[in-house]
């Protein structure tokens, strides 16, 4: 079915104004600093790094689209993070995109080279959504290494499908599509491994969850939600205080799909 | 004998043992990758000594001494 390739794969840019349609699928690219994301972008969209700048925020994402078997692709090129649960601004818009902008699949981009210290974002997103995969970036240099990294055992420990790539020179990138875009379609449905949660924890998580259901009708990761309030998160909790929830999350959201599920 | 991360000098390696800190400081330590039990070493000092650049994980993370103090760490040879 990924016989035929695509004549224009090469897809002019996305003006920021224009909001995609809602046909268009929703793919976020996702990982730490200096994974190669863009490099990732880059061989997906055909672009050379086109970044548009975010009203209100000074910090910018990248968006591009590529075709796949005739579907649209709008892909977003999340600025690079450690963590859904920092403060830098930086990890706020990643965060808030891939926390409520409900991307039909988001892509983790990680070092091969440094995978432990990937994982740590990887868990954080796959508690949040189940249509992820991991793209295990910057292989040829952890082959160098000497580092070698089982794909097998990864998939079937996290549960979601895994991709070795080298953007460089474009190793893995027809598969990363093909993985891409059925995950999108709900072809593959990921499996990924949740972190359980301790008893005591887990019941103030289920007392909230329905609070925060009820107090914003719509809202999407309420699990989440949930425990950054535990946790003492100031800013979600001055948010929650003063009803302010639902405009943060759309301000973060504005030109993504935007769309609250 | 435990010191504190701050103490270790370039070329020095120890593991680290806890890390004496609250709330989002300490979050965003172990988001860098500074959890118990992982080795850290020396990379470069800055000519005033602060910021520390370090090795963690595989990545160079730069600390203030505000939080390398309340980072102890065991030495190892």
């Amino acid at each position: 079915m990924f016989g035929r390739k695509t004549k224009n794969q090469n897809l002019n840019f996305v003006q920021i104004e224009i909001l995609p349609s809602r046909k268009t699928k929703v793919v976020a690219l996702a990982g730490n600093p200096n994974t190669g994301k863009s490099t990732i972008f880059n061989r997906l969209t055909g672009l050379k790094q086109h970044t548009g700048n975010w009203p209100g925020k000074t910090v910018s994402r990248a968006e591009g689209e590529f075709i796949l078997n005739d579907e649209k692709f709008l892909l977003i090129d999340l600025p690079g993070t450690y963590s859904l649960l920092s403060t830098s601004e930086d990890e706020e818009i990643a965060r808030d995109f891939i926390l409520f902008g409900n991307p039909d699949a988001t892509v983790i981009v990680c070092d091969a080279s440094a995978l432990e210290r990937n994982l740590n974002l990887a868990f954080q997103i796959m508690q949040i959504t189940n249509r992820c995969l991991l793209c295990i970036n910057l292989i040829d240099e952890a082959k160098r290494k000497g580092i070698e990294i089982d794909k097998d055992v990864l998939e079937k420990e996290l549960g979601i499908p895994v991709i070795f790539t080298n953007a460089r020179s474009g190793e893995g990138i027809d598969e990363l599509k093909e993985k891409i875009y059925a995950i999108a379609n709900r072809i593959i449905k990921p499996n990924p491994r949740k972190i359980h949660l301790r008893k005591e924890i887990q019941e103030k998580v289920d007392k909230l969850k329905p609070l925060i259901e009820k107090a914003f009708p719509g809202i999407y990761s309420s699990e989440w939600i949930a425990l950054r309030l535990l946790e003492g998160d100031k800013k979600i909790r001055a948010a929650v205080e003063n009803g302010n929830l639902l405009e943060m999350i759309n301000k973060g959201l504005e030109n993504g799909n935007g769309e609250l599920k | 004998m435990t010191k504190k991360l701050s103490e270790l000098r370039k070329g020095e390696k120890a593991m680290i043992v806890r890390v004496n800190l609250n709330g989002l400081t300490r979050r965003r330590l172990f988001d860098l990758g500074f959890i118990p039990g992982t080795i850290v070493s020396v990379l470069f000092e800055s000519p005033l000594g602060d910021p520390v650049a370090y090795l963690v994980r595989d990545t160079i993370i730069a600390l203030r001494k505000d939080e390398s103090e309340k980072i102890e760490v065991e030495l190892i040879n």
